[in-house]
């Protein structure tokens, strides 16, 4: 037998061990519908509270010298006040001790490690989320919020209907690059014992003693959902480009 | 004065405006009245205050003092909800701010369709046929940045229009335009003063205000140094200050 003949059937037998014996791929199928799951629900729930912190962080600052002295304008510095609270802990912490201090303290009685992870997660990113709409929000040139409000909006629907579409737009970039950070942070959640696709490619390690395969295997499917993400958010880029042509 | 209504529409009141706390008086104690029907035309030099006025006017500068009265209501009360009066005060700017992410159309029916509960049809044929007038029909669905700044200008009146408002505030509405495209605009502004239009016009194009103007006010730091009739304003200025302004932009 040459050389190359043995390594291909050294490479078979690796293959062999990792994937298909045991059904040991089924690891990896596990772990990454956890990974989607609990990125899918952290984008959604770090989106959301993002919006609402900055929108209330910039309200502050936009209205604080206009408004009356009233319970609205205390609400408002309240609102600010634990806005602030919220970024300084969740960005001054890692997120690994988050991850702990939710499943094994804060969030213990939810009890499903998923859930917690998809909270935790959903509570991080809201706090980068926030600052990213934040820059976009002031990027907006001071016009196009008086244009809304001559023409009898409110502030809240002047936010809704025309800074918040042109901010999101201008932040569109920053917001991918935090999705793919929040994607591959949530290899982390093995801490928790959470199966996840990173956890998933470790386990296949511990049974085969093989290490390269499995962590290759882990490495490409993380490099292609990302690379399938980056694309489609180039395709929603240019479509929301369109306007400016 | 040659308003065709006797009826004030805005009233104003010793209006004060400071800024940095209190140490600049950008407003210093303006009174005047805006008849229905009227056209008045703001003139002054840089900083003196006119275009502070005029966001007075619908409170988009709150003042810090003196009241707004508009047709009947104190408007600087704070319990006054601004929004709903705003509706009926158009404003068009230097500068356009025409939605970008928004078509033209789109730009023009948001307000009335989201704020009057205008059923979407109708709206739209009366924006189309507002467009007309200002001969930009086939822009309906174009995005502002595809328009020069005269088309923008044209649409930004056309999109306050839109409300039916009961007076148009201009805040130096050709100031930010090409030399060729300011006659498009003052044509516009034109056809609306004649149809009759309640209008306050920051400006600095004096043929305007002579030609449209039923009154103009020259202001100069932050209060009203003399007001009358255009023929009467640039024919004997009696004051000083504007017969210096008057004759370095004549």
């Amino acid at each position: 037998m040459t050389g190359l003949q043995m390594w291909w059937l050294d490479a078979q037998d690796v293959l062999y061990r990792c994937f298909i014996e045991d059904n040991r791929w089924r690891y990896l199928a596990k772990g990454l519908g956890n990974t989607l799951l609990i990125t899918f629900f952290a984008l959604l729930l770090g989106v959301v509270l993002g919006v609402v912190v900055a929108i209330i962080r910039t309200s502050y600052d936009k209205n604080r010298s206009d408004m009356q002295p009233g319970i609205g304008r205390w609400l408002l510095g309240l609102g600010n006040a634990l806005c602030q609270v919220y970024l300084t802990v969740i960005r001054g912490t890692p997120v690994v001790v988050q991850l702990l201090l939710g499943v094994f303290v804060i969030l213990v009685a939810l009890g499903n490690d998923v859930t917690i992870a998809c909270i935790v997660f959903g509570i991080n990113s809201g706090a980068y989320v926030a600052e990213i709409i934040r820059s976009g929000i002031m990027s907006i040139d001071n016009g196009q919020f008086e244009a809304g409000r001559s023409l009898g909006f409110n502030y809240i629907r002047t936010m809704w209907y025309i800074i918040i579409p042109q901010a999101f737009k201008n932040v569109l970039p920053a917001l991918a690059n935090e999705f793919i950070v929040l994607l591959k942070e949530t290899s982390v959640v093995g801490y928790a014992g959470v199966i996840d696709l990173t956890k998933g490619g470790e386990i296949i390690r511990g049974r085969t003693f093989e290490a390269f395969v499995p962590l290759l295997a882990v490495a490409a499917v993380y490099l292609v959902m990302v690379m399938f993400f980056t694309w489609l958010v180039g395709k929603l880029e240019r479509r929301l480009r369109s306007s400016e042509r | 004065m040659s308003g065709n209504g006797n009826e004030i529409l805005i009233e104003v009141k010793n209006l004060q405006k400071h800024f940095g706390s209190g140490s600049i008086h950008a407003l210093d104690g303006v009174s005047t009245g805006i008849r229905r029907g009227e056209v008045v035309v703001v003139i002054g030099p840089s900083g003196s205050g006119k275009s502070t006025f005029l966001r007075c006017l619908n409170l988009l500068e709150r003042p810090s003092g003196g009241s707004v009265v508009f047709a009947g209501t104190d408007i600087t009360n704070p319990k006054v909800n601004i929004d709903l009066h705003r509706q009926k005060m158009g404003m068009v700017f230097q500068h356009f701010n025409l939605f970008p992410h928004m078509t033209i159309l789109e730009n023009m029916t948001l307000a009335p369709i989201k704020l009057l509960k205008k059923d979407k049809a109708g709206t739209e044929a009366k924006a189309l046929a507002l467009l007309d007038r200002v001969g930009l029909k086939d822009r309906a669905q174009a995005y502002p940045s595809q328009l020069s700044g005269g088309q923008k200008q044209r649409i930004a009146i056309v999109r306050a229009l839109c409300m039916e408002p009961e007076v148009m505030l201009f805040d130096e509405p050709t100031s930010a335009l090409d030399p060729e495209m300011v006659g498009e605009v003052l044509e516009v502004m034109k056809a609306l003063a004649h149809e009759g239009m309640t209008m306050v016009v920051v400006t600095h194009e004096m043929g305007f205000a002579r030609e449209v103007g039923s009154r103009v006010i020259f202001m100069d730091g932050g209060v009203i140094v003399e007001e009358n009739t255009p023929e009467e304003l640039f024919a004997h200025p009696k004051s000083e200050r504007l017969q210096s302004f008057l004759a370095k932009v004549l």
